[in-house]
């Protein structure tokens, strides 16, 4: 009890570098925080991937459709257990500037493979039958203010003209890591289209997804997919959900290493500011340890005193650091929203950042802890007048 | 002003040949050579010298916080240049209390922390603790600022506090290094008489350096360092 009083006095002895420490790591571990939660959130479509899924694309590339008489083929695989479709829209709302992402889909066999839509049945009958009809997740139902039986207009980009839906059922997510800033309509509307205007383009596919009976066999029936096509116009490259969105992934794969180690860069460069400082404080308390030296404490004593001191600093600052994690990640979430549109903070982040603080007054109290623990109490006393 | 001859109590310090010598570069500097003489019970020493002359080593080799080349240094009886680092400290705890000339409190501590302190290392509650502290604090007449941290306190109350702070533990002996070095004449004049009275009434045995030929007037032997060799 006596130690951690005079570890608390110590800490705010000299108040302005204190709380330019504090404030320094508070920066340091929130910058960690986002810059963490940013590299997992990127993974987390990854890690989220249904076992259960498959996406089948062209071999080529996915820019290349696939014909929709695939289907009936894929279905009759082993092992598969439905398939749907869908076609990456591309429209645009208003402006770029408004973008969110836009799907044609088949929509029964569609929702069914996606349980983390949670569309309410009688909206989810609403959209089957309605051939123009559309769904949206919530968030971006919130955003535009959309109401079932809203108008949308999209302007399109892959297939061009005004493309007007009614907007018949509103999606959550299962949780708050699915994205509910997607619109889904059918994909009958756009194939129709697409025989009046460009007939060449119709009864095309970008994408089949697969579920699959066995999660098991998902590398087998992917393999029996694409042997299926094999030597046809469009072979298929079929994947797990996860190794297709590793794809997508693994294209920005050195950005994302760059922002981890700029996270660590981060800290170390908070570490040797914490270590300087700490070096400061022992350096003006030598004379202290001395004098504590010559009451009969030890090392050991000196030791817990300036480990506690700069583990408690950087403590403080490692948890402002946290506390303002959250509204920050609110903040990023909320104002850009079009590239972040789920910024949560995970407890794992939490609990890595305060073990970086800590760690971080551990590092920085080696030294001077080495250093006042084994002065000659003689020499340190000389350094008093 | 009377030599150790004359006492005829027994010695609770007793130093043999003791010699010390630091290294600055390749050069040795002798520091102190060949030191032979005892210290009695309830005395009160004051070494006096020069500066550099040794004294404050020799005072260091007595307090067991600095090793000597050779020689001994016996304190009740026990060898204390025989001790290891940690054996030392243990040994300080037990039977040193330390005057220190700028006082050396801890200024985030009140009085009565800074004289608690040395108590920690001890077995005692933290009532027994507070007894003791109080008492101690008594002695040296600052009960009433006990709860004053060093900076709300004067350079003789501080002073105070530190001398309250050697005797907590009831020391087998008191090293004081020029404990009126940074005091003006009246409260110089008050740590000594406070230090006079821990002689003559609880039979502490104080060895003081000092430059101030006020303060070895209060003393019962006077000693005198040249150049790391006993004169007088």
């Amino acid at each position: 009890m006596f130690f951690i009083k005079l570890i608390i006095r110590n800490a705010f002895r000299h108040r302005l570098r204190t709380f330019l420490t504090i404030a320094g790591v508070a920066v340091a571990i929130l910058a960690f925080g986002m810059l963490r939660t940013l590299v997992g959130l990127w993974y987390l479509g990854v890690e989220r991937s249904s076992a259960t899924r498959l996406v089948t694309r062209n071999a080529i590339s996915l820019i290349f459709p696939l014909p929709i008489s695939y289907k009936d083929r894929i279905r009759q695989v082993p092992g598969v257990k439905s398939v749907s479709y869908g076609n990456w829209f591309g429209g645009i709302y208003i402006d770029e500037k408004h973008f969110f992402a836009n799907y044609a889909i088949e929509p029964k066999n569609y929702l069914d493979l996606y349980p983390e839509f949670i569309l309410p049945p009688e909206q989810k009958e609403a959209f089957i039958h309605d051939r123009k009809g559309c769904i949206v997740g919530k968030k971006l139902a919130d955003k535009y203010g959309w109401k079932i039986g809203s108008l949308i207009s999209l302007r399109g980009t892959i297939v061009p003209g005004q493309w007007e839906f009614v907007l018949r059922g509103i999606y959550r997510g299962a949780d708050r890591g699915t994205e509910e800033r997607v619109m889904m309509f059918q994909w009958d509307y756009l194939n129709e289209t697409m025989k009046k205007t460009m007939p060449r383009r119709a009864d095309q596919v970008g994408y089949y997804m697969i579920g699959v009976t066995n999660p098991n066999l998902a590398a087998e029936v992917a393999q029996e997919v694409d042997r299926t096509f094999k030597n046809s116009l469009a072979e298929t490259l079929t994947e797990t959900e996860r190794a297709f969105q590793m794809g997508f992934v693994s294209m920005t794969e050195a950005i994302m290493i760059a922002i981890q180690i700029v996270s660590y860069i981060v800290i170390v460069i908070i570490m040797v500011v914490a270590a300087n400082t700490m070096a400061m404080t022992a350096r003006e308390r030598i004379p202290e340890y001395a004098t504590l030296k010559t009451m009969g404490f030890g090392g050991m004593h000196i030791g817990v005193i300036v480990f506690g001191e700069s583990v408690f600093i950087t403590l403080i600052g490692g948890v402002l650091g946290v506390l303002f994690t959250f509204p920050a990640a609110q903040w990023i979430e909320t104002e850009l929203s079009q590239f972040f549109p789920f910024f949560s903070v995970s407890p794992a982040t939490i609990y890595l950042d305060l073990i970086t603080a800590c760690g971080i007054g551990v590092v920085a109290a080696i030294f001077p802890t080495w250093r006042g623990a084994t002065i000659r109490i003689a020499d340190g006393l000389r350094r008093i007048g | 002003m009377t030599s150790d001859m004359e006492n005829p109590t027994p010695p609770i310090v007793e130093i043999s040949n003791l010699s010390k010598s630091y290294r600055r570069g390749s050069q040795i500097i002798s520091v102190l050579e060949d030191i032979t003489f005892a210290i009695a019970e309830g005395e009160f020493l004051a070494l006096m010298g020069p500066s550099g002359s040794g004294k404050s080593t020799l005072l260091n080799l007595i307090a067991g916080i600095d090793k000597a080349d050779r020689g001994s240094v016996r304190v009740g009886g026990v060898d204390i240049t025989s001790l290891s680092e940690a054996e030392l400290a243990g040994w300080r705890a037990a039977n040193v209390g330390f005057i220190f000339q700028f006082y050396n409190l801890m200024p985030v501590l009140t009085a009565y922390e800074n004289v608690e302190l040395p108590l920690l290392l001890t077995n005692l509650s933290r009532k027994e603790r507070r007894k003791h502290a109080e008492l101690a604090l008594k002695v040296v007449n600052l009960i009433d600022r006990m709860e004053h941290y060093p900076s709300q306190l004067s350079g003789g109350q501080q002073q105070r506090v530190a001398i309250a702070r050697a005797i907590v533990t009831d020391p087998v002996i008191l090293v004081a290094d020029e404990p009126t070095g940074d005091l003006d004449r009246v409260s110089a004049e008050d740590v000594l008489q406070l230090m006079d009275r821990l002689v003559r009434e609880f039979g502490k045995t104080i060895i003081m350096v000092t430059h101030d030929p006020r303060a070895a007037g209060k003393a019962h032997v006077v000693r005198h360092l040249e150049k790391g060799v006993l004169t007088a």
